[in-house]
C-alpha cells in the first residue's frame, strides 16, 4: 500500500521538470499562448455589448410642426434612437432601411398636430429593421415608452404619474453587458488555451517519436499525465490572473466576492480542462487533429453553458447536455463571485462537480492512453 | 549460460492481423543477437511485446526471468530501449536529456551523477553536454540515444535499427560501443537491415511475414539445408561486364536465382547443369562458394513466396 502511490505516479517529477524546460525553451509559443487570450478578451469584451444604444434612425416628418418636433426630441432623448437623417418621401425612408443606412424609421403624418389638438388620436409610424431581434425588441419597447410618456403628459399636465414602476437591478445596477459577458468569456478563453496547450504537448511527443522512447521506460501513465498537467496548470493559472486583472482594470467589472475564493474554485475547472486536453491528445494522431478536436469543444461551451443563452430556456435534452459541460459550472462560479459576491456556501456544489469531473477526466485519459498503444 | 531473453511460441495479433506468429527464441547473457527482416515483418512489435508494452495473444515470454505479461513494469526498469527514430528531445540539451532519463528510471541524485559520468566516458559525449540535442549530427544523436538507453545500467538493451541513416564511421563507432558493453555482460537485441552488421552479431534471427524462419550463428545459417537445396550449387561467376550478363544468366535453364555482387554474379544453379552454364559463358571464371547471409535470407524468402503461391 505504501509503495502504491510512487508506483502509480512513477516519473511524475522528471516529466514535470522536463515539461517546464520545453515551455521556457520555446518563448515564442509561450508568449503567443499567453497573449492571444488577452487579445481576444479585448476584442470580444468590447464587441459584445447587448445594450442597445444610438440606433441609426431615419425621420420623415410630414407634419413639420412644433408638436412633431417635440415628439422627435423625446425620441432623440431616449439614447436608443439616433436621428441620423431626414427624408421627404416614404420611398426614401424605406430605401434608407433596406440599404442598411438606418435600422429604424419614424414617420410623422401630415395631420399629426391637428389630430393631437382634436383629440381624435394621432398615429406615428415607427419602422424597425427586424433582422436583429435584440435591436428590434428594444427599439419597439422604447418607442412605445416614448408614445406613452407623450400621451400621459397631455392627459396629466402636472406630470405626476398615478402608478410608477421603479426598477432596481441588483448586482449589475447599470445592466452593463460587459459585467455579464466578460466573466463568462474568462471561462471560455481559459478553456481553449489550456486544452490546446496540453493536448498539443502530448501529441507533439507522439509525432516526434519521443513518446515511443518514453513508453519503454518505467514511467506510469498517471505519472506522465499528471507530470504534464502541473506545468500547464501553472501556466493556465497565471493566465487566469492576467485575464482577471484585465477584466477588472480595462472592463471595470467590479469583483463583489472574494478573489482568493475565485482563484481557489478555478482549480477544479483547470483540472477538468487539463484532463479533457489529455483525453483529446490520446485520440489525436497529429497536431492538426488535436487542434481541430480542441476547437470542437468551444461551440458547446459557448452556446450550451449559459454563457450566451439561458439554460432554463433551452429544450430539455440540451439542458441535460449543459450539465455535462464543465464551463457551465465554472461560469456559474465566475458570475456568482464576480457579480453577486457569492461565497463557498452558494457554490460548493459547482466546486464538487468540477472536482469529480476533473479526477474522472484524468483517470479516463490515463486509461485511454494505455488503450491507445495496444 | 543464463537465458536473458526467452520467447516461447509468442503470437501477437491486432484484430485480424497477426503481427508476430509463433515466435520462439532464446538470447543468452552477453550475446549480441541480430534480428533481421523486411519492414513490417513484426520486428518492432516483437520488441514491444518483449518489453511488456504489448500483451501477447498467445505464448509466453521472459526477460531476466520475469514474465512479460505480469512483470511489465518491473521489466522496463531493467531494460534499455533505443527506437529507430531519434526519440529524444531536440529542444533540450544533451545534459538535460540524460538527466531526464536518469530521473525517469528512478536513479537517485548520487547514482545519476555517477552514471552520467560513466556514460559520458563511454560515449565520449562530454564536450557536447550543453548543446541542444537537435543540433547534434546523426552519429552523435545515436550515441546520445544509447547513453540515455543505458543510463540505468540495464542488463538487456533493445536497439531498433540503431544505425539507420548514419555514416559508416559513426556506424563502426556505435558497434564498437556495443561490443564494449557486451564484454561487460550486457545483452543486446539489435534489429538491422545491414548484412555486415548482422554478420557482426553472435547469432541472427530472420523474421518474414511475422514468422521466425531462421535462427542461429552466421555459419549455421550459411549451412542451412533450406539455403542450399539438394542438387544445387551456389557459384560466383566472375565475368567482364557482370551487370549486362545478369539477365542472360537469370534466363538460363537451371539457374534458380542470380544477383550482382560487386563485379561478379552470385547464382544458385542446379549442380548437373553447371556444365551448360560454363559452356554458355566460356570466358567467365565460375567457382563454387558458401552463401552469404544475404543469399541465405533471399533464398529462404523466395521459398516462402513460392510456397505461398
Amino acid at each position: 500500500m505504501k509503495a502504491l502511490f510512487p508506483t502509480l505516479f512513477r516519473g511524475l517529477v522528471p516529466v514535470c521538470r522536463k515539461e517546464f524546460l520545453h515551455i521556457v525553451r520555446d518563448p515564442g509559443t509561450l508568449v503567443f499562448a499567453l497573449a492571444l487570450p488577452i487579445l481576444q478578451l479585448f476584442l470580444f469584451g468590447f464587441a459584445v455589448d447587448t445594450n442597445i444604444r444610438q440606433v441609426a434612425t431615419v425621420v420623415l416628418d410630414q407634419s413639420q410642426t412644433q408638436e412633431s418636433r417635440r415628439l422627435l426630441e423625446s425620441f432623440a432623448g431616449s439614447d436608443v434612437f439616433a436621428l441620423r437623417s431626414y427624408v421627404t418621401s416614404p420611398d426614401a425612408m424605406y430605401e434608407a432601411i433596406r440599404s442598411g443606412k438606418a435600422r429604424a424609421g419614424i414617420r410623422i403624418p401630415y395631420d399629426y398636430a391637428r389630430r393631437l389638438q382634436d383629440g381624435t388620436g394621432a398615429t406615428v409610424l415607427v419602422l424597425v429593421d427586424g433582422s436583429d431581434s435584440t435591436v428590434a425588441a428594444q427599439t419597439i419597447s422604447t418607442a412605445t415608452g416614448v408614445a406613452l410618456q407623450q400621451s400621459l403628459l397631455r392627459v396629466l399636465p402636472d406630470g405626476t404619474m398615478p402608478v410608477e414602476v421603479r426598477p432596481s437591478v441588483l448586482y449589475n445596477p447599470a445592466t452593463r453587458s460587459a459585467n455579464f459577458f466578460v466573466p463568462g468569456l474568462v471561462a471560455i478563453l481559459l478553456q481553449v488555451m489550456t486544452i490546446l496547450l496540453i493536448a498539443l504537448s502530448l501529441v507533439r511527443e507522439r509525432e516526434r517519436g519521443t513518446l515511443e522512447q518514453l513508453e519503454m521506460t518505467p514511467v506510469a501513465p498517471l505519472g506522465l499525465m499528471v507530470g504534464k498537467m502541473i506545468p500547464y496548470g501553472v501556466l493556465a493559472f497565471g493566465e487566469l490572473c492576467a485575464i482577471l486583472a484585465v477584466m477588472r482594470v480595462v472592463f471595470l467589472v467590479p469583483v463583489h466576492g472574494n478573489v482568493l475564493l475565485l482563484l481557489a474554485l478555478s482549480l477544479p475547472f483547470l483540472l477538468t480542462v487539463l484532463g479533457l486536453g489529455l483525453m483529446i491528445s490520446t485520440k489525436a494522431k497529429t497536431q492538426a487533429e488535436a487542434f481541430q478536436l480542441s476547437m470542437g469543444t468551444i461551440l458547446p461551451s459557448v452556446f450550451l453553458s449559459g454563457y450566451i443563452f439561458l439554460i432554463e430556456n433551452m429544450p430539455l435534452p440540451f439542458q441535460w447536455i449543459s450539465h455535462l459541460i464543465p464551463a457551465t459550472y465554472y461560469i456559474r462560479i465566475l458570475r456568482g463571485i464576480v457579480l453577486r459576491g457569492a461565497g463557498m456556501a452558494d457554490l460548493w456544489r459547482e466546486a464538487v462537480i468540477l472536482t469529480v469531473m476533473g479526477c474522472a477526466a484524468i483517470l479516463l485519459a490515463a486509461r485511454m492512453f494505455v488503450k491507445s498503444r495496444q | 549460460m543464463t537465458a536473458i531473453i526467452e520467447a516461447d511460441h509468442l503470437t501477437i495479433r491486432f484484430g485480424q492481423v497477426t503481427a508476430v506468429n509463433d515466435v520462439s527464441l532464446t538470447v543468452e547473457k552477453g550475446e549480441i543477437f541480430g534480428f533481421l527482416g523486411p519492414n513490417g515483418s513484426g520486428k518492432t512489435t516483437l520488441i514491444k511485446a518483449l518489453c511488456g508494452l504489448l500483451a501477447p495473444s498467445e505464448g509466453t515470454g521472459r526477460i531476466l526471468g520475469m514474465d512479460i505479461r505480469k512483470d511489465a513494469a518491473e521489466i522496463r526498469r531493467h531494460v534499455g530501449y533505443m527506437s529507430q527514430k531519434f526519440g529524444l528531445y531536440e529542444d533540450l540539451t544533451v545534459a538535460e536529456n540524460i538527466a531526464f532519463y536518469a530521473g525517469v528510471y528512478g536513479l537517485d541524485a548520487k547514482r545519476a551523477e555517477e552514471r552520467t559520468h560513466e556514460v559520458q566516458k563511454l560515449t565520449g559525449i562530454a564536450p557536447y553536454m550543453k548543446r541542444r540535442a537537435g543540433q547534434l549530427s546523426g552519429g552523435w544523436k545515436q550515441r546520445l540515444a544509447l547513453a540515455c538507453a543505458i543510463i540505468h545500467s540495464p542488463e538487456v538493451v533493445f536497439l531498433d535499427e540503431p544505425t539507420a541513416g548514419i555514416d559508416p564511421v559513426a556506424r563502426r563507432a556505435l558497434w564498437d560501443l556495443l561490443f564494449q558493453l557486451s564484454g561487460q555482460g550486457v545483452t543486446f537485441f539489435v534489429t538491422t537491415h545491414y548484412m555486415d552488421e548482422a554478420e557482426r552479431c553472435g547469432r541472427v534471427g530472420y523474421i518474414y511475414l511475422s514468422k521466425l524462419i531462421a535462427i542461429g550463428t552466421v555459419a549455421e545459417l550459411q549451412r542451412l539445408p533450406e539455403a542450399n537445396p539438394a542438387g544445387t550449387t551456389r557459384v560466383e561467376i566472375e565475368t567482364a561486364n557482370a551487370a549486362a550478363m545478369l539477365d542472360r544468366v537469370r534466363g538460363m535453364e537451371g539457374v534458380r536465382e542470380a544477383t550482382i555482387f560487386g563485379r561478379s554474379i552470385h547464382a544458385l544453379a542446379e549442380t548437373d547443369r553447371l556444365g551448360e552454364l560454363r559452356a554458355e559463358l566460356p570466358q567467365a571464371r565460375i567457382e563454387a562458394i558458401e552463401p552469404s547471409l544475404e543469399d541465405v535470407f533471399v533464398t529462404l524468402t523466395y521459398q516462402i513466396m513460392e510456397a505461398a503461391r
